[in-house]
């Protein structure tokens, strides 16, 4: 695997403030990252500089070999990026928001029409070609912003929150095209705090907090790290007595909570759900109910934060 | 640290998309529409006074700029005070209105340099203010050749060129003063009403204030020459700092061959002159070359000065 985006203890202060603070992020070709934390926890800012957009105060930053904020332009050649809240020229159309965008990247005169009626129709945007932008709606903003990422042909999309403001029909629709995109190999670097939808279409994540990327993984390995096993089993048993310490005793069970008389919840290493059953069966008690919870992302979030809270 | 590629990669594309959005749109229309009837209205006003007295002046063709009549100023008063205006219009949101838009980092994650944008911002603005210009003075001139029925000389021509480019100068630097003051604020309305307060303020409260702060600095008690001399030096170093001041000065050398000096001149300094006779081209122009010059260097500053800002900028709003 080719690594595509490299920094080292990155860092940028703004005045006083700390934006971002010793990152150290790796991306390999193909990969989808997502970028998650609360607003103003320097996910943006950190963006902003692998496109040579704003200079770090220290640290390097390499994305496709190139120092950005030397070789911009080589950078931003092949790196398509799709801002938070994308404006567009209202009073033009479409196709001429577009058509500006190909001449600032230097397009070939006969390829640029082909190319852009191209990428229109793969974000579904064809029929409204030659409205002007003034009338889109805020779903159609953003498919018309891939849409200009997708004209570079780049190798590198970095989308800042892509589906922020979208209706959940329109989000779903913006995800699948971007689940598209790793078809064709390119790397995707995607920045949300919509977790449920990181969760969809992402590789890996890495956790922001006050500038500094305190998690990084993928999302089993981060659900193991912060709730203490990936798999959690729902256990409800009629007749209790003598339940509980069956259940301690299986092996890769960590935790234990009795909810309430008769209903359990386990995290385990594994998913042990068969020695569950054999083992109350085996008691002799009666088993009603024995589920696999998947962790959601939210909950990885949520408890991160929440422990992080309590230690300070 | 030294940045790698052309600081100039997507100028040509930056120029082509604003001077195409420059000449749709409303907002440039109506200005020429009314710099266009004012033009024609003072020229008319010109040729009617023109006509009416004896046609013994050599300059008639200059005439056509600058004689006045009653209610209507000059061709030249129109165009001191019209053209500052309209630059601003083209300039005064250059910059914020691309952030406003939230397309400024879109644009900027383009290949190219921030140094692409604000000098193609600032060429297209100048090119919409040319061309502008240049129909202008081609339709007063053809007016003039209709009407009055004289083939302007090839000095007068030249004259009239040379004032063309000053024209074209003086309104750089209000185009530059409005893009800067575009960098500045982040609302469109806030830079263009800063651009239209220092307007008026040099239109209008300038002299004033020139006539306060040298009665104040140089007070002319006793009246001997050397003091109002000195007064007189003051008040005129301070109004040309006013780029109008400049304007005015330069379009009176120009269009005026006869004019010999734009500051105070002794008598000494006239001997073996023969007042009243007309200067050549090149020595109007050397005389206006001072002014011509201020006028240059203030554009360029104010141009390079939105330059050091947009550079230090950050993109997100």
């Amino acid at each position: 695997m080719t690594t595509v985006i490299e920094t080292q203890d990155l860092t940028k202060h703004y005045g006083p403030v700390v934006a971002v603070e010793g990152l150290n992020l790796t991306l390999s070709r193909g990969e989808v990252f997502g970028l998650l934390g609360p607003n103003g926890s320097g996910k943006t800012t950190t963006i902003l500089m692998l496109l040579g957009l704003t200079d770090p105060t220290s640290g390097t930053v390499r994305v496709l070999g190139h120092d950005p904020s030397r070789n911009p332009l080589q950078v931003k050649r092949r790196v398509g990026y799709l801002p938070d809240s994308v404006g567009f020229y209202d009073e033009l159309t479409a196709q001429e928001n577009l058509r500006y965008t190909a001449r600032l990247n230097g397009f070939p005169r006969g390829e640029t029409e082909g190319r852009i009626a191209e990428v229109l129709t793969r974000v579904g945007l064809s029929k409204v070609l030659d409205r002007r932008t003034g009338a889109f709606s805020r779903g159609m903003r953003q498919r018309l912003g891939l849409a200009e990422v997708l004209l570079k042909r780049p190798e590198i999309a970095i989308l800042d929150e892509p589906t922020a403001g979208l209706d959940p029909e329109a989000a779903m629709e913006f995800l699948a095209l971007i689940r598209e995109l790793r078809t064709q190999d390119i790397t995707v670097l995607l920045s949300s705090h919509l977790l449920h939808q990181v969760q969809a279409v992402c590789d890996r994540v890495g956790l922001f907090r006050e500038g500094k990327m305190v998690l990084e993984g993928t999302f089993e390995s981060l659900a193991d790290r912060v709730l203490g096993g990936a798999y959690r089993i729902r256990v409800e048993v009629l007749r209790p007595d003598g339940v509980e310490p069956i259940l301690r005793g299986i092996p890769g069970v960590r935790n234990l909570v009795e909810e309430r008389p008769g209903s359990f919840t386990l995290e385990a290493q594994a998913d042990c759900r068969a020695e569950v059953a054999r083992r109350v069966v085996g008691k002799g008690a009666d088993l009603v109910n024995l589920t696999l919870e998947r962790p959601s992302l939210d909950e990885v979030y949520t408890r991160y934060f929440q422990e992080v809270g309590r230690e300070a | 640290m030294r940045r790698e590629g052309s600081p100039w990669t997507g100028l040509w594309a930056v120029v082509m998309k604003e001077l195409a959005d420059h000449l749709s749109s409303v907002r440039m229309q109506l200005l020429e529409g009314l710099i266009f009837l004012t033009a024609l209205g003072s020229t008319y006003g010109a040729v009617r006074q023109l006509k009416a007295s004896v046609a013994e002046d050599p300059y008639l063709y200059l005439k056509l700029f600058t004689t006045a009549q009653d209610p209507l100023p000059s061709f030249v008063a129109f165009l001191g005070f019209f053209l500052p205006l309209a630059a601003i219009a083209l300039g005064f949101d250059s910059i914020n209105g691309e952030h406003n838009r939230h397309t400024l980092s879109r644009v900027l994650s383009q290949p190219i340099y921030r140094d692409a944008l604000l000098l193609g911002k600032f060429l297209a603005g100048m090119f919409t203010l040319g061309v502008s210009l240049l129909a202008l003075w081609l339709l007063v001139t053809g007016m003039g050749l209709l009407v009055l029925g004289v083939v302007p000389g090839i000095e007068e021509v030249a004259r009239g060129l040379l004032f063309l480019l000053t024209a074209w100068a003086y309104a750089g630097i209000w185009l530059a003063l409005a893009i800067a003051l575009s960098v500045i604020f982040r609302q469109t309305a806030t830079s263009a009403l800063a651009a239209i307060a220092v307007w008026l303020f040099f239109a209008i409260f300038w002299d004033m204030v020139v006539q306060v702060i040298s009665a104040a600095a140089v007070p002319t008690y006793s009246g001997s020459p050397s003091e109002t001399l000195a007064h007189l030096r003051l008040s005129l170093f301070l109004s040309r700092l006013s780029p109008n001041t400049l304007f005015a000065e330069i379009v009176l050398a120009l269009l005026n061959p006869a004019v010999r000096s734009l500051g105070p001149i002794f008598i000494t300094q006239l001997e073996g002159a023969v007042l009243g006779t007309p200067l050549p081209v090149g020595q109007s122009l050397l005389l206006a070359w001072p002014q011509f010059t201020g006028l240059v260097a203030g554009l360029l500053l104010l141009f390079a000065g939105s330059y050091v800002l947009f550079q230090r900028q950050e993109v997100r709003a």
